[in-house]
């Protein structure tokens, strides 16, 4: 058309005119500001920038003209586009935004409720002192050794210098294990089974060393059993850590260096050992030891830990292993009791009676 | 052992001023347990005063006789006008010097005394008794001063009556015997406190006579290597023991029978010599001194008619056992009221047999408990000595000239000490002089050297380093020192425990943990992540328990390892079954309101091994052979360490999200798999597959394979079960075997393909009867190396898919590692994977 050199009349380019584009912007301006969301928004779009709406047959409009005029109209009609383009772009960015925000707030909970739709469990506070007790030695070089909980009389006594008719021997309150198939003797007999549940986890130093050879550095863990009722400080089954060291050269230092270790590890950078002389048949010398416990609930103040000495060269010998070359330190002390000192447990029944609520306080890791 | 300060300080110079807390601290450094210290000068508070009795006024009207008495207190009272006092007692006279204490005082027990009106006059304080001072028993009458004391009106009267004094109750280790005495405690403080000591033991004592005290004849000189004896005659039988002598053994928790009898009482806690008094007239020819005729009968002191053992010790006259040795004198020898002739034992037995002995027959006398524990075998002729002296001071009488003493005693072995061991075993450096000075302070006798002959007292200039050494011969009354570490514990025990520093040896590398070890750690924290509660039972099981687990007759669980001697007559076995205990925690839960309940244990069961016998006899002077203990270990019970869980209630509970899910089959099974999945075992060498098995439903019980071996069960409970327990319905367990679990692999890499998936679901319809896990596995099987996963996701039945029938429905996953699936590949790949399935169970795709 525009090739047509044709006359025009104005009334085809009516459109054209730059007050007509003017108010078709206007228009759109005023159209698209009083849209509410941008689905109205969209639905004007068609009327102001369609095929049908002003600008677009204005274009239309262009080829009427003469060529002299086209480009000057072409450049009018092209501005008026895109003023409407950007008045719909910019209100529909408005549109959007608003739209997004009052979605978030629609959507708004109450982030307090409960969900807790598979509680967690828990592990029992004696169990997870005894992985902390072993990763500590393990830190430090030591190996975590296991044995039986029935043991034999032997290495429960005998091989731990703790003959049958040692008084030592009846101040630990034995359970004794009937002989298979016959009536229950008296406890102690000689026609006994010759086993015993383990009265500590003393045994194990004696099967530590008849299976290794030195140098030895092991912590035991472990279950044990004395013939005491349940009651708010007793309990017929507790649990002991144990540590061994046999190697050349081991003097009581090292037992002090490796206890005052263990006490700030298990107590805080405050905690301090305290020696007593003592008496056990598998050491000597032998000490019972206490602990600076500062953060201790009833005040600082020094608690009573566990029993150590030097291995008895006894006890080497019927081990196998020359104590003429060797000499070893051990020590022991109640988890149970360790529990009880570091969590302000008052009642012993509270760690053997297996109450959820109790042992749930300590979640998986105390 | 109690004892009073006032006793030990007649043989240690304690300080005057000593207070209460360095003498504590003094015997705790020393290795000796103080279980209290009773400060009696603090027991009565106020005026206590002598008093001495001016006028009784009996009052009469009363139901008890009352005296109304004017009590001279000197100027104790301000005035020096005798005190007016109402007094219950009758047993004194004017002129007697009691003990009063005047208003403001208080007597032990927080008993305070005032001036007040009673029985209808004013009585200002109270004439005391032994017990109300807290001095004894005594409350039969008022406590009168013997006629011969010193004291004055006005005079305060603690010293006088012994409440100056403070009494130590301590505990000895089994090794030290000599330290149950006021002898070895004495030397004890001394030890620590550096002071004098005058060691009562070696007081001098006439020695044995050719003509014996009485006939005795020893048979076994091992059960008693010696005896001696020594006899009084015409002893009073009226006279009493002296009151100092009373208090100190009430004070020692010992009571106060006789004159003979105290003062054997009253030795043997100063010198730690047990004794016996015979009454000579009530023994019927010699003495035999032997080991008891099995099945013979002796009535001990304590009226108990005894049946005795071939290895007691029995002390015989013509008419049989007349004591049994060391433990407990017999009736028909005993002293009596009238007894005048004391015949005086002091023996040395051997404390293996005494032991022994007191365990048979359970008398644990304070002698037997001496015995065990080492008594000085020196002491027989001092403690006669001391015996003798006070009962002829007290009861009158004339002291036989005759002592016997058979003495088969062996003299102490010395010991070889190189003279560097101390400082090498301690890390502290002890000079030799010092190791020299310690073990002559503890009654050692030090010789340079080991040849016995190079004796030289005065020296203690030892070199240190190799080859120096010490002979050290122990004291009589320190049985307890045998070897070099006996002495080296007496070098660092008197120097000091507290001297001993501080050094962290050096471990070489260690392996951590074994992966057993590592195992349970996993499984523990795998199940407490998982809703599961840990417990720690006891394993103490009833012989009902099996019968209400329903466990079949020939069940190898119904075979328990027994207790000898169990805490409770009802609970004598040990758990085959973690099962049995863990019920228990759950109905003391439940019992205490609990409802909902995941509990979870791991923890050793006892298995017997039938026939294993006794564990072969080992020494211990040398390790036993690897036979000898692979022998020995072959008789411990096996004991594997089992995992169990017991659920109840909801699992999931209820709350703002809908209902709760109730515990059932399907977690305790699920439970099993997640035991498995924590232990690392491949999901393919794990099976899962209906059982029955007690005590689980036996429709709702699955066994769990690894490898093809059963190693556990789990699932509902079998109603029967839960209604014997008395459990909830639908209580669900689990129990699996950790130890028989094969170690885990290292797990191979997968390949992780980045090609888009093919995702087809299949639906198909099978018999009810067929296991899921096994259609799944057929689908796996035939659907070739492109399926890379298969869920289950619906399980149904309907009529429409007819009776006895169930349709279950799969996603699967197809993937190849190289290129997108075509569909047609996809599809072919699960017509392989249906066909396999409708091949083995007759499956049926369904819509198809």
């Amino acid at each position: 058309m525009s090739y047509r050199n044709d006359p025009y009349d104005p009334k085809q380019v009516a459109l054209l005119d730059p007050a007509a584009l003017a108010e078709a912007v206007a228009a759109a301006e005023k159209t698209f500001a009083a849209a509410g969301d941008p689905d109205a928004l969209t639905a004007l779009r068609p009327a102001h920038l369609g095929d049908r709406a002003p600008v677009s047959l204005a274009r239309r409009e262009i080829g009427a003209l003469p060529p002299a005029a086209k480009a000057d109209a072409g450049k009018r009609v092209n501005e008026a586009r895109r003023a409407i383009e950007t008045a719909y772009a910019a209100r529909q960015e408005i549109l959007e935004r608003e739209q997004a925000e009052r979605v978030l707030v629609e959507e708004r909970v109450d982030v307090t409720l409960p969900y807790d739709r598979r509680p967690r469990g828990a592990r029992h506070p004696i169990s997870t002192l005894m992985e902390q007790i072993s990763d500590l030695f393990i830190g430090m070089g030591y190996e975590v050794a296991e044995g039986p909980e029935i043991e034999l009389e032997w290495t429960n006594f005998d091989a731990l210098n703790i003959p049958a008719d040692h008084p030592a021997r009846g101040l630990m309150d034995t359970f004794h294990i009937a002989p298979a198939g016959g009536s229950a003797p008296a406890a102690g007999d000689q026609a006994g089974s010759g086993l015993v549940l383990r009265t500590h986890t003393s045994p194990v130093q004696a099967r530590t060393m008849l299976t290794r050879q030195p140098p030895i550095y092991v912590v035991v863990p472990g279950r044990v059993y004395r013939t005491d009722e349940l009651d708010a400080t007793h309990a017929p089954v507790f649990h002991q850590v144990e540590g061994l060291v046999v190697d050349k050269g081991i003097t009581m230092a090292h037992l002090r260096g490796t206890l005052d270790h263990f006490a700030r590890a298990m107590f805080g950078e405050g905690a301090k050992t305290r020696w007593r002389p003592h008496y056990f048949p598998f050491t000597e010398p032998s000490a019972e030891f206490d602990v600076w416990f500062p953060e201790h609930r009833d005040g600082p103040q020094w608690v009573e830990w566990g029993g150590c000495g030097m291995v008895n060269p006894r006890v080497l010998r019927a081990c196998g292993i020359d104590p003429e070359v060797y000499s070893g330190f051990a020590f022991g002390m109640g988890i149970d009791r360790t529990v009880m000192v570091r969590h302000g447990v008052s009642d012993m029944r509270d760690l053997a009676e297996g109450d959820a609520r109790f042992t749930r306080a300590y979640g998986v890791e105390a | 052992m109690r004892v009073s300060v006032s006793w030990l300080r007649e043989y240690v110079d304690l300080p005057a001023d000593l207070p209460t807390g360095d003498l504590e601290q003094a015997l705790v450094d020393l290795g000796i347990e103080v279980e209290s210290v009773v400060d009696l000068r603090a027991s009565v508070t106020g005026p206590l005063v002598v008093g001495e009795v001016r006028e009784i006024e009996e009052l009469t009207g009363f139901k008890k006789p009352i005296r109304f008495c004017r009590v001279d207190v000197g100027n104790a009272n301000g005035t020096g006008e005798p005190q007016e006092i109402v007094c219950g007692a009758t047993n004194f006279a004017p002129g007697d010097r009691v003990v009063v204490i005047l208003p403001g005082g208080v007597l032990p027990g927080g008993f305070a005394i005032g001036a007040r009106k009673t029985y209808g006059r004013n009585s200002n304080g109270m004439i005391c008794s032994a017990r109300e001072l807290g001095l004894g028993d005594d409350h039969s009458g008022i406590l009168v001063l013997p006629p011969d004391s010193p004291a004055k009106p006005g005079d305060d009267a603690r010293p006088v009556v012994g409440l100056d004094d403070v009494v130590v109750e301590v505990e000895i280790t089994p090794d030290r015997g000599y330290a149950l005495s006021v002898r070895g405690l004495a030397r004890e403080l001394s030890h620590a406190l550096g002071v004098p000591f005058r060691d009562p033991g070696l007081a001098p004592a006439p020695g044995g006579t050719e003509a014996p005290a009485y006939p005795v004849q020893v048979r076994d000189t091992v059960g008693c290597d010696r005896f001696a004896a020594r006899m009084v005659r015409g002893v009073d039988p009226t006279a009493q023991s002296p009151e100092w002598m009373q208090r100190r053994l009430t004070q020692a928790g010992v009571r106060a029978i006789s004159l003979a009898v105290d003062i054997t009482n009253y030795v043997m806690l100063e010198l730690g010599q047990p004794m016996h008094a015979f009454d000579a007239d009530r023994i019927t020819g010699p003495l035999v001194v032997r080991r008891a005729e099995p099945g013979e009968k002796l009535t001990t002191l304590d009226g108990v008619s005894r049946v005795l053992a071939a290895e007691d010790m029995v002390i015989c006259d013509d008419t049989g056992p007349i004591s049994l040795a060391a433990v407990m004198g017999g009736e028909t020898s005993e002293v009596v009221a009238s007894t005048t002739n004391v015949l005086f034992e002091a023996a040395h037995w051997d404390p293996v047999m005494v032991g022994r002995t007191a365990r048979r027959h359970k008398l644990f006398s304070e002698a037997a408990k001496r015995w065990e524990r080492g008594v000085d075998p020196a002491l027989p002729l001092v403690a006669l000595e001391r015996a003798v002296r006070l009962l002829t001071e007290h009861g009158g009488g004339t002291a036989g000239a005759e002592i016997l003493d058979i003495d088969h005693v062996r003299p102490p072995a010395p010991v070889v000490l190189p003279v560097d061991l101390p400082s090498r075993r301690v890390g502290v450096t002890y000079p030799p002089a010092r190791v020299v000075a310690l073990l002559e302070q503890v009654g050692c006798t030090v010789m340079r050297g080991t040849d016995r002959l190079a004796e030289d007292p005065g020296e203690v200039g030892v070199p240190a380093g190799d080859g120096a050494a010490l002979t050290v011969t122990p004291p009589s009354w320190r049985p307890d020192l045998l070897h070099p570490a006996d002495l080296v514990e007496e070098v660092v025990r008197l120097d000091g425990y507290d001297r001993v520093p501080s050094v962290l040896p050096m471990a070489p590398a260690g392996r951590g943990l074994t992966w057993q070890q590592r195992r349970r750690r996993a499984v523990s924290r795998s199940l407490a992540e998982r809703g599961y509660v840990e417990v720690l039972a006891h394993p103490f099981v009833a012989p009902e328990l099996p019968d209400l687990l329903g466990l079949p007759a020939d069940d190898p669980r119904r075979r328990a390892v027994r207790l000898a001697n169990p805490l409770s007559e009802e609970e004598p076995l040990l758990r085959t079954t973690l099962l049995g205990p863990l019920l228990g925690i759950v109905k003391r839960n439940l019992g205490r309101g609990l409802r909902d309940l995941a509990l979870y244990e791991i923890g050793a069961v006892f298995q017997p091994r039938p026939g294993a016998g006794r564990p072969p006899a080992m020494g211990v002077e040398h390790r036993p052979t690897e036979a000898e203990f692979a022998a020995a270990d072959a008789v411990l019970p096996h004991q594997p360490r089992h995992v169990a869980v017991v659920l109840t209630g909801d699992v999931e509970p209820a709350g703002w999200w809908g209902a709760g899910r109730a515990a059932g089959w399907a977690d305790a099974i699920q439970a099993g798999r997640d035991v498995l999945a924590a232990a690392d075992i491949p999901e393919h060498r794990i099976e899962v597959r209906a059982a029955e098995y007690a005590p689980w439903h036996p429709g709702r019980c699955a066994e769990l394979l690894v490898d093809g071996e059963v190693v556990g069960h789990a699932g509902e409970l079998h109603p029967a079960v839960v209604a014997a327990l008395e459990l909830p319905r639908r209580t669900s367990a689990m129990e699996l075997d950790l130890d028989a679990l094969p170690p885990a692999p290292v797990a191979p890499a997968p390949t992780v393909s980045g090609f888009p998936p093919a995702l087809i679901d299949v639906a198909l319809v099978v018999d009810e009867s067929v296991p899921a896990a096994q259609v799944q596995r057929a689908l796996v099987e035939g659907a070739g190396e492109l399926l890379e996963g298969v869920r289950l996701f619906d399980v149904y039945a309907s009529e429409q898919l007819g009776a006895g029938r169930k349709s279950l429905a799969y996603k699967l996953t197809f993937r190849a590692p190289d290129r997108t699936l075509t569909v047609e590949e996809a599809v072919a790949a699960r017509d392989a994977a249906v066909a396999r399935a409708a091949e083995r169970f007759g499956a049926v795709l369904r819509g198809a």
